[in-house]
Order: structure tokens, then sequence, then C-alpha cells
């Protein structure tokens, strides 16, 4: 008998029946199943008994017994919205902390998370405003040089594809072939107008919804020299007057402008201030490469199909002529393919790309911040609710008894959830319009690659976060309200065990607190370590040294007027500027072993300049003519890896190395310096003299006012040029530019840290607030009894200190094998982790919660036991 | 209209109903069932047919007293009504006319 009563059918489909059948028919069906199943554990055995009960169960699942949806249930909730609303009302009034609380926290982590959704929606909506998006598609490229293993992928690719696509796929409709780097200046009258602009020929306008607003669509662009400008160029250069049949002077060729098209959307990934039409290359263009399959570098093509195309579908075709044409090359293979026009931002980066690209990591990761910071809020809400749930119950209680069932409760603080988000939304609004401001205000490529425009899309989306974010951090609470026992709690409202619950509550707490110790940690050591690449020993000095790029002008002209101003200590001259992430790679030969070296172009004043430390020889001494120069400078890299005089500085002077057929020798042996970031390891480097190298000047200035000195050269750079802005930089600030991306990473970082370490203070805060109220009657009988003030404080303490420490013992090692294994493994060189600011960080935290805990129960220590006492 | 006719299975469950009197609930028709006509009865097929009996006016049903077995849950006992009762003496009477319609076969000598 006592064996029988063991095996109970199994509890998952006897739930189910529970949900599926119709409540006349549930009893005895439930009966006869549970005598069936008691038969069967007798005849076949516990196990099996189980298992043809379950099947039972879900074989009767049958039009005959299934639920009726109840409509009038719904019907209920309808009605009832208007008592919901009031008690919602009535409760958020008179606990004025707690929901104050609740919607300052959601408030600011839905404003994160408003801002992640207009970022992300202007993304997919990049190449909106095109007409035919859905059907147009960019023909990207792969490539593959001989004695390479990687191939390299483009989003540009050759004329020649725009030229053969019509044969080898008869589909498309239209093709356009566009080619970037037209640059010149524009004289209009006798003002000159520096013009960078794209080729594009006939099909451009058409493809693209481009709209002109002066000129024929279908022929602006199929004559010769026939320039298109925008709106904003035309009337740069002709002020109110009409541009349209004007002709113009491009450097020595004469252009007609032949249209004027409104200004492009911000939302384009192609941009432009001006078309030059294609056919002008073939006038004028000397290069017989222009067609060949393997120029590859920077052309665009784009075609547009009747309909949607599944790209896949033409790839064979393309394949073909792949195959077919890289018959003709004999050093490199090329393949094409399609890519939809709509893909084109979120693909991550493709090489010689136009436009802005976005990995959609970016995009996991800006959700996935604002996801974190959304959660702690809605911890927030979850512990609070239940915390206070003693305080409710009688009102479910009630509401039971007349008849609400399990889902009108939870329908209730649901909704009464959802409220309280839409409220705070309003609030989060108001603080994503300030946060859009400084978001935008960032960086200066920002604005340049999202609007942030607020649409009906994005409020629709707004709301929806909202009503989700009510979801979440109401439904824990209003299943633990749904389930209560209307019976008991009107018995005996303290009967209720709110304090079973306190696992997940401590659970919620530590994971708040554990995030934002991540991200403090996180913005410390980022902090850390970018001032680390800031100050870190180059191998030579950029203090003071102003970079000047030339433009096109005379170096030594500019050189020398410069020089008049005082407060110049020294000039020297560049063909690049190092560390700064850009390289310049040249074959070097030494003795039958060649290999690339990064290269640097620089006259006689740049090593000294810079303080470029010598381990044998020096500087540059003949100073021949173009072409006739005789003499390297190498870095101690370029001695180790070709293994000229064992190594040996000393010896290798004098050595003879061959850079692009030209023999040279070695004058000078450098110290190894950083030529890139610190992303890269110290490589081969050598320096080559010239007299006039192209690009830069480097400017050493010794003023204390630099500013004044900055006006200077200002001043003598307007007098030389009167067409190009000056464009002069502190070495200090590129070196800081260089790792922008870093910088604007530890703000993002920081911002979130200090929101999340905010709201998990509010929680924590509230926690507190509640625990030491309740707790009030047992403190003052401790205190009739005797307890000390300092030990009450440690006893309401420890418990949530506890806490503090779980979440930093989690937070900080995580954090510390996070920076450690995965993040600064990608920079060669960096500063150690350091320890003590790590637990700096953490420690601000903890004495912030300390604090906060402290305050509140010290209160409730001191408060007198006989008036506490005395009420009751 | 839906049920004027008695099909087979429900006449036999009907009949059922009638032999077991106050004892009709569904598990006892099964084993009755397999009882009588040899074959094996689901539990799943009789408690649709009692469903469709009911919906039909054919049967009446109601809880009877919880016990201890069955999990506590009480069973549902079904009687035939009255207009069960007409039609399964009308099946009956259809029966017996064919039955005596029969030449050669005469049910009063030996079989």
């Amino acid at each position: 008998m006592k064996q029988k009563e063991k095996a109970t059918p199994p509890r998952w489909a006897t739930r189910f029946l529970h949900w599926y059948c119709r409540p006349r028919l549930l009893e005895d069906l439930e009966g006869d199943l549970n005598e069936y199943f008691e038969r069967n554990v007798q005849q076949k055995g516990a196990r099996k008994a189980r298992l043809i009960y379950a099947i039972d169960v879900i074989k009767f699942l049958r039009p005959y017994t299934i639920r009726k949806i109840e409509f009038f249930n719904i019907f209920i909730h309808w009605i009832m919205i208007g008592s919901y609303l009031k008690t919602s009302r009535r409760s958020l009034v008179r606990n004025k902390l707690f929901s104050l609380i609740n919607i300052i926290g959601l408030a600011v982590s839905m404003s994160v998370g408003l801002l992640v959704i207009s970022i992300v929606t202007d993304f997919y909506s990049y190449d909106d405003f095109q007409g035919k998006k859905n059907r147009t598609y960019r023909v990207i490229t792969k490539t593959l040089e001989k004695g390479q293993t990687s191939d390299l992928k483009l989003a540009s690719t050759s004329v020649e594809v725009g030229e053969k696509i019509r044969e080898a796929i008869p589909a498309v409709e239209d093709v356009t072939i566009i080619r970037r780097e037209f640059s010149g200046d524009v004289k209009v009258g006798d003002a000159t107008f520096p013009l960078q602009a794209t080729y594009a020929d006939n099909s451009f306008l058409k493809i693209f919804t481009f709209p002109l607003l002066k000129g024929d669509v279908t022929t602006a662009l199929k004559n010769p020299n026939s320039l298109v400008l925008t709106e904003k160029t035309a009337k740069k250069m002709f002020g109110n007057a009409e541009p349209l049949g004007k002709a113009v002077q491009v450097d020595t060729v004469s252009f007609v402008v032949t249209g004027v098209a409104k200004d492009i959307p911000a939302l384009s990934h192609i941009d432009f201030d001006a078309l030059v039409s294609f056919s002008t290359l073939d006038g004028n263009h000397t290069d017989s490469d222009l067609h060949s399959w393997a120029n590859i570098w920077s052309n665009y093509v784009y075609v547009t199909f009747p309909g949607k195309v599944d790209p896949a579908t033409i790839q064979p075709a393309l394949d073909r002529l792949s195959v077919q044409e890289n018959k003709t090359l004999p050093n490199r293979k090329v393949w094409v393919s399609l890519q939809p026009v709509g893909e084109i931002i979120m693909a991550g980066s493709l090489s010689n790309n136009v436009g802005p690209a976005v990995d959609p990591i970016t995009v996991w990761i800006l959700g996935g911040l604002a996801l974190v910071i959304i959660l702690s809020a809605c911890f927030n809400y979850t512990n609070l609710s239940i915390a206070r749930s003693m305080r409710r119950s009688r009102e479910v209680g009630i509401r039971k008894i007349i008849g609400a069932q399990k889902s009108h409760v939870l329908g209730q603080f649901i909704a009464e959830s959802v409220i309280i988000a839409l409220l705070a939304l309003v609030f989060s609004f108001a603080l994503f319009l300030v946060l859009r401001k400084q978001f935008l205000g960032l960086d200066k490529n920002i604005p340049e690659l999202l609007t942030l425009d607020i649409s009906f899309k994005t409020i629709i989306l707004f709301i929806l976060l909202a009503a989700v974010t009510g979801i979440i951090a109401g439904f824990l609470p209003a299943v633990f309200f749904s389930k209560i026992n209307a019976l008991v709690v009107m018995k005996d409202a303290s009967s209720l065990k709110i304090f079973r619950r306190i696992g997940i509550r401590k659970a919620l707490i530590v994971t708040q607190f554990t995030l934002s110790l991540i991200f403090i940690a996180a913005t410390v050591v980022g902090y850390t370590q970018y001032k680390g690449f800031l100050s870190f020993d180059l191998g030579f000095t950029t203090d003071n040294i102003v970079n000047i790029k030339l433009k096109g002008n005379n170096g030594a002209l500019v050189a020398k007027e410069l020089s008049q101003i005082p407060a110049v200590k020294g000039i020297s001259k560049s063909m690049m500027v190092t560390s700064l992430g850009s390289i310049h790679g040249t074959g070097l030969k030494y003795h039958g072993d060649s290999a690339v070296v990064w290269l640097n172009t620089v006259d006689e004043h740049y090593l000294p300049l810079h303080d470029h430390k010598f381990v044998a020889g020096k500087n540059f001494q003949l100073r021949p003519g173009k072409g006739k120069e005789s003499e390297i400078i190498v870095n101690q890299q370029v001695l180790k890896r070709f293994n000229i005089a064992n190594r040996n500085a000393e010896k290798a002077l004098g050595e003879i190395v061959d850079v692009g057929g030209i023999k040279l020798v070695i004058v000078g042996v450098l110290k190894d310096f950083h030529y890139g970031t610190l992303e890269n390891k110290i490589e081969p480097v050598i320096f080559r003299y010239s007299a006039e190298p192209e690009s830069f000047l480097n400017v050493k200035i010794a003023s204390k006012d630099l500013p004044a000195t900055l006006a200077n050269i200002k001043t003598v750079w307007q007098k030389l040029d009167k067409v190009h802005e000056l464009d002069a930089r502190f070495y200090d600030e590129q070196i800081e530019a260089a790792y922008g991306q870093f910088s604007m990473m530890i703000k993002v970082i920081g911002f979130i840290a200090f929101l999340a370490i905010c709201i998990a203070s509010l929680g924590l805060f509230g926690m507190v607030v509640f625990t030491t109220e309740t707790k009030l009657k047992e403190i003052s009988i401790r205190k009739v009894l005797g307890a000390s003030e300092t030990g009450l404080v440690f006893l309401l303490c420890k418990g949530f200190l506890a806490l503090l420490l779980i979440s930093a013992l989690i937070a900080l090692p995580a954090t510390y094998f996070f920076f450690d294994k995965v993040l600064l493994t990608r920079f060669v060189y960096h500063q150690p982790i350091s320890l003590t600011e790590m637990l700096g960080g953490a420690f601000i935290v903890m004495l912030l919660a300390f604090l906060l805990i402290g305050s509140q129960t010290m209160k409730a220590a001191r408060n007198n036991p006989a008036k506490v006492l005395k009420s009751d | 209209m839906k049920g004027a006719n008695l099909g087979e299975f429900e006449e036999l469950v009907l009949l059922t109903i009638a032999s077991l009197a106050s004892e009709a609930y569904s598990v006892a028709i099964c084993d009755e069932l397999e009882k009588f006509s040899g074959r094996s009865a689901k539990l799943g097929v009789v408690h649709s047919v009692l469903n469709r009996l009911e919906e039909k006016g054919l049967a009446k049903s109601r809880l009877g007293d919880a016990t201890s077995t069955r999990g506590g849950k009480r069973k549902r006992y079904y009687e035939v009504s009255h207009t069960g009762k007409v039609a399964l003496l009308k099946a009956k009477e259809i029966r017996e006319n064919i039955w005596r319609n029969i030449p050669g076969f005469n049910l009063e000598g030996s079989i």
C-alpha cells in the first residue's frame, strides 16, 4: 500500500492536463487517469505507468476536451483597467521613495536604451531614400596576389566588370560605374576652390535617387567634361548666380556644369561634392590600364535588377566571368560577387570602402551595454516590489476573495509595472535628448555617421522598449502576487513568507554590483592604459612639434617663411608622420635576401629634430639631388632581420643594401622606435634622404604661448596658399587622435559605469531602507535589552556587506582576466595592469555603498526605542 | 437533427450504462465492455463517446462523492436518460423487425 502511494503520475503531465482541459471535464478525467495509473503501477511497474499516463494525457488533447478561450476573462481585464490604474497611482503616491527610485532608475537606464535604438535604427535606415534600394547591388571583389596566402576583400572592382556584366547576366536592368579620386583646383572667375569629385557614368543618376534641381537626368553625365555639382558646392562656387551651363576651369581642363543635384541626405553610403562624367576619363586618361581586369582599386560598380534577386543565383554567372578573365592575368586572381546595397553599412570593413562600415559586433556591444543597464533598473523594481509585497498582499487577498483569478492578479501587476515604465519613458525621453547632444559631440566623426533623428519608427520602438522593460521588471512580482493564498493573507499578512524569496533578491543585488564593479574597474584600467599609450616612450620626442600638411606647396619656401617666426626653433620635412598608424612599405634587398621594410623619407633636420637616438653612425652627410641619393639609415630591427654584420651596429656601417634598385650605404643605425602604433611590434624601418620630401613639415616651436605661435603660422600660410586651409596639428594631439577610438570607448564605458553604479546604489538604498524599517521593532527591543549602537549597525550591515564582498570577488578577477587575456593581447606594448588602481575603483564603489547602508542603519539604531515601542 | 440515430459503439456503451445501473462511471464501463465484447475498450474512445451521448441528451451524468482512491478525484456517474431509453428500444425494435423478416431463420428453433 505504501509503495503504491510513492508512485505518482508525472507532475508536468498533470499540469499540462490542468492547463488545457475544460474545467467541467477535468475532475473525473483526472480521476480516471489516476485510477488507470494506479492499476498500471500494480501490473506493469511505476515507470511504465508514468509513461502511459503521460501518453494518455497527450492523447486526450482533443477538440472536445480543450478549454475554450474565455473572452469573459479578457473582458474583465478591460473593465478593471480603471481600477488597476487607480490602485497603481495610490501605491505610487503612498511610497514616494520607492516610486522615485524605480522611476529614476528606469528613466536613466531607458535613456541609454533609447540612444542605442536610435543609433541602430540609423544604421539600418542607411540608403533608405534610394528608390531602388531593394534591387540595387554593388559588385565587390576578392583578390589573391601570386605568392600570398590570404586574399584581400575589396569594396571596389574593375571597370571591366561593369562593362561585361550585362553580357554575363542578361537579367541586369542597369549598370553604373563610378570612380573616386578626381581632384583639382576649380577656377571660377578669379576665385579658386579645391575640389574632390567622383567620376560617374550616365546611368548613375538613374540608378540612385539623387534628384537634380537643375539639368537633365538623362544627359547630365553623358558628354565628356560634364560636371554635376551638389547644391552646397554650387552655392560655394557661384553664390547666387546661375551655375547651369557655366564653363569652369579645373587645373588645365575646361568643364561645363550640366546639373545641380540636391544635397546628399546624411544617411547615404555614397557621398560626393561633385560628379564628373565618366566619359571624361577616356578622353584624358593616358592610363591604358583603366579597362583592365586587374585594375580593381578605385572603381565601384552598381547594378539594378527588375526585381529583388538572390545573389547566390547570380553567382555562377559571375564565377564564369571571373574564371574567363583571370586567364589574362599572370600574377593575380580576381573574383567578383554581388552585395545588396542594404547590407553595405553592416557588412563590416572591406578595403577601399566608401562610406561608413559598421561591424555588426558594435551593434551587439551597444545593445548589450544598454541591456545590462536596463536589466539593472529592472532588478531594482523587482527587488523592491517583492520586498514590499507584505503591504499589498491584503489588497491582492481581497481581490481574490471577490473573484479575481490568478491571471487577473498577474495582469494587474504587469499592467502596473508597464504603466510605471511608460511614465519613466517620459523622463527618459528628456534625458535622451540631452544624451544625444552629448553623444554627437563625443567625436567629430559621429555627426557624419549618424543623425539620430526621431522618426515615427523610433517612437514606436521607444514605446515598445518601455513596454518590454515594464513586463520584465514586473514579471517576478506579478507571479509572486498571483500565487498568494487569499485566506492565508487575510488571516495574518505577516505569515506571508516574503523572506523565502531572499535568495533571488540577494542574487539580483550581487549581479548588479558585480556589473557595476566590472564597469568601473574596466574604466579605470582602460584609462590608465590609454594614458600609458599617450605617454609611452616611442623612442623619439614629439614635444611641441607641429606637423603641417603641405598640400602641394613648395616645402622649402614654406619652411623659409615659417623660420622667420621667432618662436620656431627648427623645421624638418618628411614624407609621413610616424606612430599614428599609417605605414609605408618598400622592398629591401641584402645579399640576396629580400623583405618588406617600413619607410620614411626625410631631410637632414628630421632625425635631430625628433631626437632619434643613434646606436652607431650619424645623420645623413651628403646633400644629393633627386635620384642621386646614396645613404640610408636603418633601425636595429633591420640588422636583426637581415643579419647584417652579425647584428653589430658599428660594423654594419658601410654595408650596402638595395632599395628599389638603388644601392645605398648604411651611414647610421637608430635605436628601435615605434613606427606603427603600440598595437604592432617594432619592425624593420629605414630612413631615406630627400632634400624635398613631399607632404609634411615638422615644426618645432619653443613658445610658452602656443596658440599665438599657431596663429602666426596660420598668417604665414594664408599668405602663401590662398586656396587650401592650413592643416597644422600638434604631434601629441595627433597621437591622441590615433588612439581616439580607445578614448571614446573609455568615455562610453565610464558613462555606463557611472549609470550602473547610480542605479545599483539606488536599489541598495531602497533595500536598506526597507530592511531597517521592517526591523525597527527588533532593533528597539535589542536596544532596550542593552545592545550598543555599533553592534546594531554591524548587525544590520553585515548581510549587505557580505553581498558587496561577493560581487567584488567575482568582478575584479573577471575584469583582470578580460583585460589581461583578451583585450590587451591586441597591444604588443602596454603598461602592466595596475592592481592598486583597480582596487581603488572598487573601493570607491564600496565606500559609496557603505555610506548608504551606514547612514540608514545608523538612523535606525539611534531611534529612541521608547517611541517605537510605545506606538504599538 | 444531429443525434437521432445511435451508432453501434454508442449503443453498446449506452447498454452497458444501463446494465451497470448505479455503478456506471467511465472506468467501470470500459471494464464491462471488455468483459462483454472481448475486445479492449480504450478509455479515450469511451470517454469521448460518453461525452457525445451526454451532448445528444441520451445519457445524464452527476459527480459522485470523493474517495481516497483516484487521487481524491470524484467519479462521474452516468445513467440512461428517457430519450436514451427510447433510442435503445427503437434500435432493438428495428433489429427485431429485420430479424423477423429473414426467411428460414427461426429464432424459436434450436441453433
